[in-house]
């Protein structure tokens, strides 16, 4: 039986790795740019850091990936991260609350089971998190941010859908929903109850529209749900922000459900009907974590979503043609002899092999047989001529013109 | 051929007495006494094989059996971690009734457990967790136990989810019930692969059709009369500098007490008529409790237990598992031995370990080790590189699996003629394993609970002699 990998999880392969690396590349390329600091966390984090009232749900906390360590005779459990925010506002929280604003990035891989094995059980992200402010200008850069990076990376159509996790919180209280499954809860009201005709239906009339109809349906919203006041004002202030700048976006109060840290505006970035990111504000989880009263807000994109939808043709060539080195078989000092070419062909940026033999040799730009201690029969893959040397600096002229050319 | 897993234990009589009615003609269901493949007359074409209860509902999960009988708790407790697990609940039998209950012994305050770390023992520890999720503690540590977990609060948890008929009997025990996880009955399940593919209507039918009409009225549960008042006195149990004292239950009774005797310990109420789990000790300051030894040594790894008197077995699972724990074996008392034994089926042409490996590297199927001993399995496995290797933890009768259901056990043994009897083979000794008193070896005897403790192992360690 050949070995496998285990279900739900995935291999990258090199086509695909590259794909990967470019995605990483540019993210982290538009993150420094905005003043974006790299931090790493670890894989494994005490389960506590995820249950704390709102953190995760109940339902997505029965999914994650929690064990005993080698050391949790206590019952104390700790679990593979299965999201990459709260680990980030940990490691603020304990090394750098002194600092005040900060602004934050990383890459990471977190887990999550799922019971369908197609789906993946690993998952890679690459978020930003801005934390210490609780302006609207902050939410506004990350949404910005987002969006060009996305714009770097060639992924067309992408739509932005805007909800508020206030407002969501207040629909919840009112109709006695499951605050794990909001939009399941929310499509299973009765549609001709009186609750949906005063609370549901206005606020599912909102969505798609502007921030111009939302100022329009405030009063009448206010007349049903009076609490709702300062969550909406927030809300259309975003709004507005967004519109000045001249960001596209649908309002869809329903969809920010799921994720229970966030307190302020969620957005979520689609394309093609397929959640590629997102993010929001979440100015109660460091509190939550025993950390002081520190707003925040960040966003992830989904790496493995975006794996598909990058166009290959961002992807450069190598830079330089593949060289191959091929010594005589046997002989130290052919193998040293081609070992010290090798070395100053890297040197000076080529990508060299020695050759293991079974590859095709017409693979490589250049390959080099080493004949005696200094003399090298050359061939060029690209022009098929085949070249003699007495020594390799000839072998290094004929290069430089070749670049040159 | 069929395959159908019938519980022991609690359910067993009235199993038997609902496959009577639908006369199925078993030549053996009677008793605990270690049948465990009955045939039936009626029905030969059903393969029958007794299980622990508790490992029932997996056996019909993976499909290694199409049909089971157990209670509705270990179903769900199985179902809270794997929900779409290969498990059918096909029907109530309505026999077995029972609750599964929160309780504390003491009342608790509204949310205030919510914000401090909370102890949970029982033996459903999914359905524990599910429970501390659903009620967003948010710091909490579960201790999965082997039993006895109602004399567990208040002072070595804070909370246990426990089995009973009602909420009188939770009374006897001390227990104040905080809700009502789960109301239980016997189910019949089934592997859903098995109930879609392969005719088990009539063995289905047959069952169904003896049933009443409709469930009795449940049994207000008397008050037994020979049910003490298990509680302590919360003042009592509360005393920083009391030593706290564990007792093995079941078998080891009598060797235990024997010895203690001869430590010049007396105890008034062990082992107990009266399943009194809280006996009198004849040495002030010291709280004993009697609980299972399998989960002792976790209990003095958290300092819910200062000594505690349990096999080296128990002890040697528990360091598997957790390399760096505290607890220490601090004295052998030499009695009930047993051995530690690597088994396997008497048919199978392999005489030691380095067989068993090289029988496997030439068969390239996965190995299916059945042992109680789980972490202890996982080691001898591993060290002895049996290559793809699968452990089923079982809750005892680990014997019955061989053949059919497991390829080797790690088992102990007094004699080796259980292990004779069933026609299987020792190929290894693991260790040979003693009862041992345990202590946990962050303790300083500086203390005057720390003297306690040390005076109490000094008696002890006269009466081994060990210097």
């Amino acid at each position: 039986m050949k070995p496998q990998r285990c279900k739900g999880m995935r291999d990258l392969l090199p086509a695909e790795m590259a794909v990967f690396r470019l995605i990483m590349g540019i993210c982290r390329q538009c993150f420094l740019k905005w003043g974006y600091q790299e931090v790493r966390t670890p894989v494994i984090e005490y389960l506590h850091l995820f249950t704390s009232a709102g953190t995760l749900t109940p339902a997505m906390l029965g999914k994650v990936y929690s064990f005993l360590d080698w050391d949790g005779w206590s019952g104390e459990r700790v679990v593979l991260r299965p999201d990459g925010t709260i680990p980030v506002a940990r490691l603020y929280t304990e090394n750098m609350e002194k600092q005040g604003l900060a602004r934050l990035f990383y890459s990471a891989n977190t887990f999550m089971f799922e019971e369908e094995g197609g789906r993946p059980r690993e998952r890679w992200q690459s978020g930003a998190e801005l934390i210490g402010s609780e302006s609207g200008a902050a939410d506004l850069e990350l949404i910005a941010l987002s969006l060009e990076i996305l714009e770097k990376l060639g992924v067309e159509d992408v739509e932005l859908r805007l909800s508020h996790a206030g407002i969501i919180k207040i629909l919840v209280d009112k109709l006695g929903l499951n605050a794990g499954e909001v939009s399941e809860s929310l499509a299973e009201i009765d549609r001709d109850s009186p609750l949906y005709e005063e609370i549901l239906k206005p606020l599912l009339d909102l969505e798609g529209k502007s921030s111009g109809f939302l100022k329009k349906r405030r009063a009448l919203l206010l007349e049903s749900m009076p609490d709702i006041a300062i969550c909406l004002d927030d809300f259309l202030q975003a709004l507005e922000l967004l519109d000045s700048l001249g960001f596209p976006y649908r309002v869809d109060i329903v969809s920010g459900a799921g994720f229970e840290y966030y307190t302020g505006m969620i957005f979520q970035l689609y394309q093609n009907g397929e959640k590629i990111g997102g993010g929001g504000r979440y100015d109660a989880l460091i509190t939550s974590m025993g950390g002081g009263n520190i707003p925040a807000c960040g966003f992830a994109l989904y790496c493995d979503r975006l794996l598909k939808l990058v166009k290959p043709d961002l992807l450069r060539s190598p830079e330089s043609p593949a060289i191959l080195v091929r010594p005589r078989q046997g002989s130290k000092e052919s193998i040293k002899a081609a070992y010290g070419l090798a070395a100053s062909l890297r040197g000076v940026g080529y990508i060299v092999e020695i050759d293991l033999g079974g590859r095709r040799k017409k693979k490589y730009r250049w390959v080099i047989k080493i004949r005696g201690k200094e003399a090298l029969e050359v061939r060029d893959n690209t022009r098929s001529i085949k070249y003699e040397f007495a020594s390799s600096a000839d072998f290094l002229k004929l290069l430089e013109a070749d670049s040159d050319d | 051929m069929i395959k159908l897993a019938l519980p022991k234990g609690r359910l067993l009589r009235k199993t038997a007495s609902l496959l009577q009615k639908a006369d199925w003609r078993l030549d053996e269901y009677h008793s605990d006494m270690g049948f465990y493949r009955p045939c039936s007359e009626k029905y030969t074409d059903v393969r029958i094989r007794v299980f622990h209860e508790k490992d029932i509902p997996i056996q019909i999960a993976t499909g290694n059996y199409e049909l089971g009988i157990c209670c509705l708790d270990w179903i769900e407790e199985l179902m809270a971690k794997h929900p779409r697990s290969g498990l059918v609940k096909v029907k109530d039998l309505m026999y077995g009734d029972g609750c599964l209950y929160i309780a504390s012994a003491l009342p608790m305050s509204g949310n205030a457990h919510r914000y401090s770390p909370v102890r949970i023992v029982g033996e459903y520890p999914n359905l524990a967790e599910a429970y501390a999720l659903r009620n967003r503690f948010s710091r909490f540590s579960i201790f999965p136990l082997w039993g006895a977990a109602e004399v567990y609060p208040p002072e070595n948890a804070d909370m246990v989810l426990l089995s009973a008929r009602s909420e009188d009997e939770l009374a006897q025990a001390g227990m104040v019930p905080l809700s009502c996880e789960l109301e239980f009955s016997a189910y019949l399940i089934a592997n859903r692969d098995s109930l879609e593919s392969k005719k088990l209507d009539k063995v289905i039918n047959s069952l169904i059709e003896v049933l009443p009409e409709a469930r009795d009225i449940k049994l207000a549960v008397k008050a037994g009369p020979d049910k003490v008042p298990l509680r302590a006195s919360s003042s009592a149990g509360s005393r920083k500098d009391l030593v706290r004292l564990a007792l093995p239950d079941g078998h080891q009774q009598p060797p235990t007490i024997e010895f203690l005797n001869k430590a010049g310990i007396r105890l008034d109420d062990y082992p107990s008529a009266m399943n009194n789990r809280r006996p009198e000790i004849n040495i002030d300051g010291v709280l004993v409790k009697v609980i299972r030894p399998q989960d002792m040594p976790l209990q003095v790894a958290n300092g819910n237990f200062d000594l505690a008197i349990t096999g080296r077995d128990w002890l040697t699972e528990h360091l598997c598992q957790f390399p760096s724990s505290p607890v220490r074996e601090l004295l052998d008392l030499q009695f009930s031995r047993v051995r530690l034994v690597a088994v396997v089926s008497r048919e199978l042409a392999v005489e030691d370990t380095g067989g068993l490996s090289r029988y496997l590297s030439g068969n390239g199927s996965s190995l299916r080790v059945a042992s109680e001993y789980v972490n202890l399995a996982d080691r001898y496995a591993r060290e002895n590189h049996l290559g793809h290797y699968r452990i089923i933890p079982t809750w005892g009768a680990t014997e019955a699996f061989l053949p059919d259901d497991a390829d080797l056990l790690i088992e102990n043994t007094e004699t080796g003629r259980t292990i004779a009897r069933h026609n299987l083979k020792i190929i290894d000794t693991l260790f040979v394993s003693t009862a041992c008193l345990i202590g946990n070896k962050a303790v300083t005897y500086r203390s005057a609970k720390g003297k306690r403790i040390k005076s109490l192992v000094e008696r002890m360690r006269q009466v081994v002699g060990d210097n």
